[in-house]
């Protein structure tokens, strides 16, 4: 089987036409050894001929500054470990700006690979009013052009036949590379050969694009610009939590309903207890959460496709360079309140490494969806549902109230480290391409939220399941003594942990059932809530998820409870992200630098919350 | 950092200085801070990368919401945001609205 990479600037449509081409096939998965992701994909060509693809990541040159760009440069030149080199490399660029794919080409075809130019988005440039000479621009570049258009039905058939074309006559045999590291004087003249041919075989409008140029004058406009950002990020948010609730409420009764079921079907007894209490209520309590992890998802990656990520970086820069961070820092950390993980992964944009490892070390500090359930749960316990002053509610307010702190955490800690570490450090540059805005596309977009979806499905099945295996084995057993009077936990290896700590977080409001719960949550923060509801429905005998909030306001004083959120917006509880720190950064000691100061910034946040709040009478 | 708005220099104006609606082309790319000096070499290959060559037109198109820090620049098809201080490192001579579309 033939492979082709696709290679090209991000926001060529890269992605886009890689869809195109391998419909449902995609597989993603890692290099070996390094986070970045490999997204590969079969295909038919019309003639028959099976095609691998390979989605490179994006790169502006072959020069990579980045661990995205280094894996795009190895793959090509056949140095990266476990990935053979590619037969054939399909250049993408967009059609509407040329210059920069012209000079990556005049690279690749250094590289001793046969290379294919595909004009992408030739639709937007056609309507633009750019026409390209195709024919010869193919022939004054030595290698074959194709245009496409990636999202219409036949919008690839130039390419199809082309590649057809390409292997009937039999792809000639790699040869050696002889790229090396261009200087600037390189630079220049590919740049100059881009623009002659430019020149002579692209005829631009008379205007240039204006469509962006207009929506950037109002969505960079000083002003406007950030209160639409804000606005932006309110509605996100207002999305993720009112418009999901209808959805979770309908698979929180699905399980309630296939609890009840079991319940009917079964005596009272271990299986019964372990099926309900362990798997379906655990598992549950999790799964309830997809609503919201996706609509969060379906923004970003609707931002992101629209070209807003960029702007939004634009915008925050100064912000985030007054903490000492890359403007470039924003969108890993907006990623973040998804899921660190992603958000960890996402910032191997930034190209300074110490700039990476700050984003990379404050990433956690951004409320994460996981805590979403850890949230709403103590909220609804403890937080009257009441408006205060603009008919604003105290719940949701709480809720903003927590995003702020991990945001002020995340910026004094960046700020602390710049001051305390970074001393006399030059700044790294902010440069960033501010693409076309781009209407999103709708396939696109649900295959990312589908990937995502499933990420979380396997976790919900995998790592959850086994952590609520775990902690229902711990509460269960041993099984009390005959006659025992007090509840069943009361004589549990769990009761025994939790006492075992429960010294150490005493101070801070802590009894020792929150201490089980915490145990299990280190797998995952939201396991945490099935933690927190198994242990008090094994304790009370057997209640539903639904029941959890009830028990807690029952058990909890107001100033355990404060300190509880506190704990949950700066403690590291989620081995995943530990260990894609450990990945990301290539060093263990990174990732204990991570682990110890998050407890302890979460340790001493709990500490002053309780104690502030049992002085003014909460306890 | 304070930034002269039109430093005498036979080069023209750093386009780190320059305010929203400026069009210019690009005369020279050369190191006016010191912390540009500090790695100018990658820093030059980078403005390149970008697009930013002598003879490339330029046009400031947006300016950040604090400091009027970064600037959005148009260099020929692209759009590219960087901050005041680097683009102290991009000269460039002011050209009429009429010259700088031809």
């Amino acid at each position: 089987m033939f492979e082709a990479a696709l290679i090209g600037a991000p926001n060529c449509g890269k992605t886009t036409l890689f869809n195109a081409l391998t419909g449902s096939s995609q597989k993603v998965g890692n290099y070996s050894g390094v986070t970045v992701e490999r997204k590969t994909g079969t295909a038919t060509t019309p003639a028959g001929h099976r095609l691998a693809l390979i989605d490179l990541p994006g790169t502006h040159s072959l020069r990579a500054r980045s661990l995205d760009e280094e894996v795009t440069r190895d793959v090509v030149l056949g140095r990266q470990p476990d990935e053979p080199r590619p037969d054939l490399l399909i250049a993408v660029a967009d059609a509407t700006n040329l210059r920069g794919a012209l000079r990556l080409v005049s690279e690749l075809k250094t590289v001793g690979l046969p290379v294919l130019l595909v004009l992408n988005m030739i639709d937007i440039a056609r309507h633009r009013g750019i026409e390209i000479d195709i024919a010869g621009l193919s022939t004054a570049l030595g290698l074959p052009v194709v245009a496409a258009n990636s999202v219409r039905p036949g919008g690839t058939d130039a390419l199809w036949a082309q590649l057809d074309a390409l292997l009937a006559a039999g792809l000639p045999a790699p040869t050696a590379s002889s790229w090396t590291q261009p200087g600037a004087a390189d630079l220049r003249a590919a740049l100059a050969r881009a623009d002659a041919l430019i020149a002579a075989h692209v005829r631009l409008p008379e205007k240039p694009a204006t469509l962006t140029t207009r929506i950037d004058s109002v969505l960079l406009h000083p002003i406007v610009g950030p209160v639409a950002l804000l606005l932006l990020l309110f509605v996100m948010f207002q999305a993720v939590f009112a418009g999901a609730a209808p959805l979770m409420q309908l698979i929180a009764d699905g399980f309630d309903a296939l609890a009840g079921g079991i319940a009917a079907i079964l005596p009272p007894g271990l299986i019964r207890s372990f099926l309900i209490d362990g798997a379906i209520n655990g598992v549950g309590s999790v799964l309830v959460f997809l609503p919201q992890i996706l609509i969060l998802f379906l923004f970003i990656l609707l931002l992101e496709d629209f070209g807003y990520m960029a702007r939004a970086a634009f915008l925050m820069d100064r912000i985030m360079g007054s903490a000492g961070l890359h403007g470039r820092a924003f969108i890993p950390l907006l990623s973040s309140f998804a899921c660190a993980i992603p958000g960890i992964m996402a910032a191997r944009v930034i190209d300074n490494r110490r700039d990476r490892i700050t984003t990379i070390l404050i990433a956690p500090l951004m409320t994460c969806s996981a805590r979403i359930p850890v949230y709403t749960l103590i909220i609804s316990a403890f937080i009257p549902d009441r408006r205060t002053a603009f008919g604003i509610g105290l719940q949701g307010l709480v809720m903003f109230g927590l995003y702020l702190a991990g945001i002020i955490g995340a910026f004094a800690t960046a700020l602390a480290s710049r001051l305390l570490f970074r001393r006399g450090e030059v700044q790294a540059p902010l440069m960033l391409d501010l693409p076309d805005y781009k209407l999103p596309r709708l396939r696109g977009i649900a295959i990312g939220l589908w990937q995502r979806a499933r990420m979380f499905l396997r976790r919900a099945g995998t790592t959850i399941f086994l952590a609520m295996v775990v902690i229902w084995v711990l509460a269960s057993f041993p099984l009390p003594p005959e006659g025992a009077t007090g509840p069943a936990i009361d004589y549990s290896f769990a009761a025994r942990l939790g006492h075992l700590i429960e010294p150490v977080m005493a101070p801070i409001g802590f009894t020792w059932e929150i201490c089980v719960a915490l145990i299990p949550g280190m797998a995952a923060r939201e396991v945490a809530v099935a933690g927190l509801g198994t242990v008090y429905a094994v304790a009370g005998g057997g209640e539903l998820t639904g029941q959890i909030a009830t028990a807690l306001s029952q058990h909890w004083s107001l100033a355990t409870a404060l300190a509880f959120l506190a704990w949950y917006v700066f403690a590291p509880q989620c081995i995943s992200t530990l260990a894609v720190i450990r990945r990301e950064t290539g060093s263990a000691r990174m990732m204990w630098i991570a682990v110890t100061y998050l407890f302890a910034l979460a340790y001493g946040a709990a500490f002053v919350t309780y104690h502030a709040a049992v002085l003014l009478g909460a306890g | 950092m304070t930034i002269e708005p039109h430093l005498p220099n036979p080069v023209g104006l750093a386009l780190g200085a320059s305010r929203k609606g400026f069009r210019g082309r690009l005369t020279r790319l050369c190191p006016s801070t010191p912390d540009h000096a500090q790695d100018w070499d990658e820093l030059e290959r980078r403005l390149i990368e970008l697009g930013f060559v002598e003879g490339a037109r330029i046009e400031v198109l947006h300016e950040g919401p604090i400091g009027r820090d970064p600037i959005a620049v148009r260099v020929e098809g692209a759009t590219v945001a960087l901050r005041r201080r680097i683009a102290m490192a991009i000269w460039a001579e002011q050209v009429s609205n009429e010259r700088h579309n031809r």
